[in-house]
């Protein structure tokens, strides 16, 4: 096991190495900062020292090792428009992006599994019909459009919830979080769930197939043979071989939920890193737009990883010999 | 004379289709008593298998037994609700499926999926339920039963699996074993171990036996008596002996005639012609008609059952003793 995850790790830093590659390339054809930088009444001295001060003068290979070097040290830049650095710019706001992200994975669980399992057993009753229907629409509505008409029926028209902001936040770790306080969770729940939307729909449809799948098969037969209770059968026999692909796909589904959170925490004015990388893009600041790419590449390599590992505690067949 | 454990009556189990209500099996009656094995055989789509499932309370909609009775020790089993039912499943009934490979649960350890058996049926302590399981595991001839129960169902191979489930069915010590074609898909050595550890554990419990297979040479040695089953109907049932012997009813008789051990070296095999007729378009009268080399004009009638020194019989024209088997 150990080694595997050896392995694992190495693969993984192949993988951001090859990103951040590819990353600076991209760079390559948005073409130079200085323009952006450089106020219009700049001198010839003051443009060449710019250039050499942000290393445009060296071969681009230097350029390259010089990129990665400051990504191995965390340092990617002060951001054009913030005068902060870049990575901490955006470290900064990755918990409120984290929150939101696991929060609508968790949602997306709560409401997907059972949805899926009552579905699932009875695939031809109207209430499983009903269920995969509305996951079809979960699956097609635009997100954005699901949270402007959240916002105006339980913000504007009930009043139940507020439509935007993180609320009141608690710090934990140096860091403040809303899930822990009743306003924080109450501004949570709307983005939470427009963001999560897709995954419940998508959680549900899985679970569904999944739990249809096994029903029919030998080992639940089996089990009902045995004498065993419905229950029992649902919730421990085809439940744990529903949860591998349930798992494999939320799992990598993180990482998705966490890079698209852009529009959700747009239109909840939710202030993570989705949002900045919007302002960022606008204003063509290229130390936060590369920090922010850089870290959702390490986030989805690590992801993968966990999901890799989790899966293995769930099905002993992927499990390596001599464990 | 007591009651015998399980007496089928006139069991019938159909099918919704689009097409209509499906008689998968009809007419369908034996009688088994404590420790007698009864061979069950057929082709595919004979109605074997689902006589089983159908004796067991495990068919699903779109099918259903329709009618007849299911009497275990004096009682129909198609009377009793589903929780009365479930508390005999697994416990005085038990089932052996054909595909060791299918019917243990991937993701669950043995112990897990032995202990949740005796759970269901008892109320005992964990250690205990672990214990039985362990000896139960011995008893089938698995080595080192402590370490195995832990292991997980890839981790053994296809006989290994199925003596698990065998042992699974042994737990509560049943009344009743269904084993629905237990060794098809093992190896010839590994069937022939398999058989000898039912046939033994069956003795010594008193456990009365229902074999499904298609193998009529497993049935030879194992069972007492045999029933053939024929598009959902059993169309000879006697001694074992007696009927492999003496087949009467031009199917067994063509069915043991194209065994290879019957044919001399060297010749074609015999073999029944065409094929079994879908179930839900049966020749009229005599199902076994269009293959019959011995029909007539009264076979287009329902052929009723004759009894005939112990042997029930379902045709017209029986093979008479002086023919060449």
């Amino acid at each position: 096991m150990t080694l595997w995850i050896f392995q694992r790790l190495l693969q993984a830093a192949l993988v951001a190495l090859a990103m951040a590659a590819l990353l600076f390339l991209a760079l390559q054809l948005i073409g130079s900062p200085v323009e952006t930088l450089l106020p219009a009444e700049a001198t010839h001295e003051e443009r060449l020292r710019l250039i050499r001060d942000l290393g445009l003068d060296q071969p681009l290979h230097i350029q390259f090792l010089m990129f990665l070097k400051g990504m191995v040290q965390g340092n990617l830049g002060v951001s054009y428009v913030f005068k902060e650095p870049a990575v901490a710019l955006i470290l900064s706001r990755l918990p409120a992006t984290l929150e939101l992200a696991l929060f609508a994975v968790l949602l997306s669980l709560i409401i997907g599994l059972p949805l899926g399992l009552i579905a699932g057993r009875r695939p031809h009753s109207l209430t499983a019909q009903t269920i995969m229907t509305g996951s079809i629409l979960g699956f097609s509505l635009p997100i954005f459009w699901v949270g402007i008409l959240l916002i105006m029926i339980f913000s504007v028209w009930l009043g139940w919830l507020p439509s935007s902001g993180r609320g009141q936040t608690v710090m934990v770790l140096g860091v403040g979080w809303s899930f822990l306080t009743w306003d924080g969770l109450r501004h949570l729940i709307l983005p939470a769930f427009s963001l999560s939307l897709f995954n419940i729909s998508m959680v549900t449809r899985l679970t569904e197939s999944g739990v249809r799948e096994a029903m029919s098969s030998e080992y639940v037969k089996f089990a009902r043979a045995k004498g065993l209770a419905p229950r029992r059968i649902l919730t421990v026999h085809v439940l744990k071989n529903v949860m591998i692909p349930v798992v494999t796909v939320v799992g990598l589904d993180i990482g998705t939920t966490i890079a698209f959170s852009v529009v959700t925490e747009t239109i909840f004015a939710w202030p993570g890193m989705g949002k900045i990388i919007i302002d960022s893009i606008a204003a063509l600041d290229r130390p936060v737009i590369v920090a922010y790419l850089m870290l959702v590449v390490l986030m989805f390599v690590l992801i993968n990883l966990v999901v890799d590992i989790l899966y293995r505690l769930l099905d002993p067949r992927i499990r390596l010999q001599g464990e | 004379m007591t009651a015998p454990m399980l007496e089928i009556r006139n069991l019938r189990t159909e099918f919704a289709t689009d097409a209509g209500r499906v008689t998968v099996i009809d007419e369908v009656s034996f009688t088994l008593n404590r420790g007698q094995v009864l061979g069950l055989v057929g082709e595919s789509g004979s109605g074997k298998s689902v006589t089983g499932f159908s004796i067991m309370g495990l068919i699903d909609p779109p099918g259903q037994v329709s009618g007849g009775q299911i009497l275990f020790k004096g009682e129909d089993l198609r009377t009793l609700p589903e929780p009365r039912m479930r508390a005999l499943r697994g416990n005085r009934i038990a089932m052996i499926f054909q595909d060791p490979a299918m019917t243990l649960n991937p993701v669950l350890r043995i112990d897990t999926q032995m202990i949740e058996t005796i759970l269901a049926h008892e109320k005992v302590s964990k250690t205990v339920a672990r214990d039985r399981a362990r000896d139960a595991l011995g008893m089938v001839g698995i080595p080192s039963p402590e370490e195995r129960l832990r292991a997980y169902p890839h981790q053994f191979s296809g006989g290994m699996r199925q003596r698990v489930a065998i042992a699974i069915a042994l737990l509560h010590r049943p009344d009743l074993i269904i084993a629905d074609e237990p060794t098809t898909a093992l190896d010839v050595t590994i069937q022939a171990q398999i058989l000898a550890v039912v046939q033994r554990l069956a003795r010594d419990h008193g456990t009365g036996l229902i074999w499904i297979t298609h193998d009529l040479s497993v049935i030879a040695g194992l069972a007492d008596r045999v029933a053939v089953m024929y598009a959902g109907r059993i169309v000879e049932h006697g001694d074992v002996d007696t009927v492999i012997r003496t087949p009467r009813h031009p199917y067994t008789h063509g069915l043991i005639g194209s065994l290879p051990s019957r044919n001399p070296r060297g010749q074609h095999l015999k073999q029944i012609t065409g094929t079994t007729p879908a179930i839900a378009a049966l020749p009229q009268g005599c199902a076994f008609r269009p293959r019959c080399a011995r029909a007539t004009e009264a076979c287009l009638a329902a052929p009723p059952v004759t009894q005939t020194e112990g042997r029930l019989l379902r045709c017209f024209h029986p093979v008479t003793e002086g023919e060449a088997a």
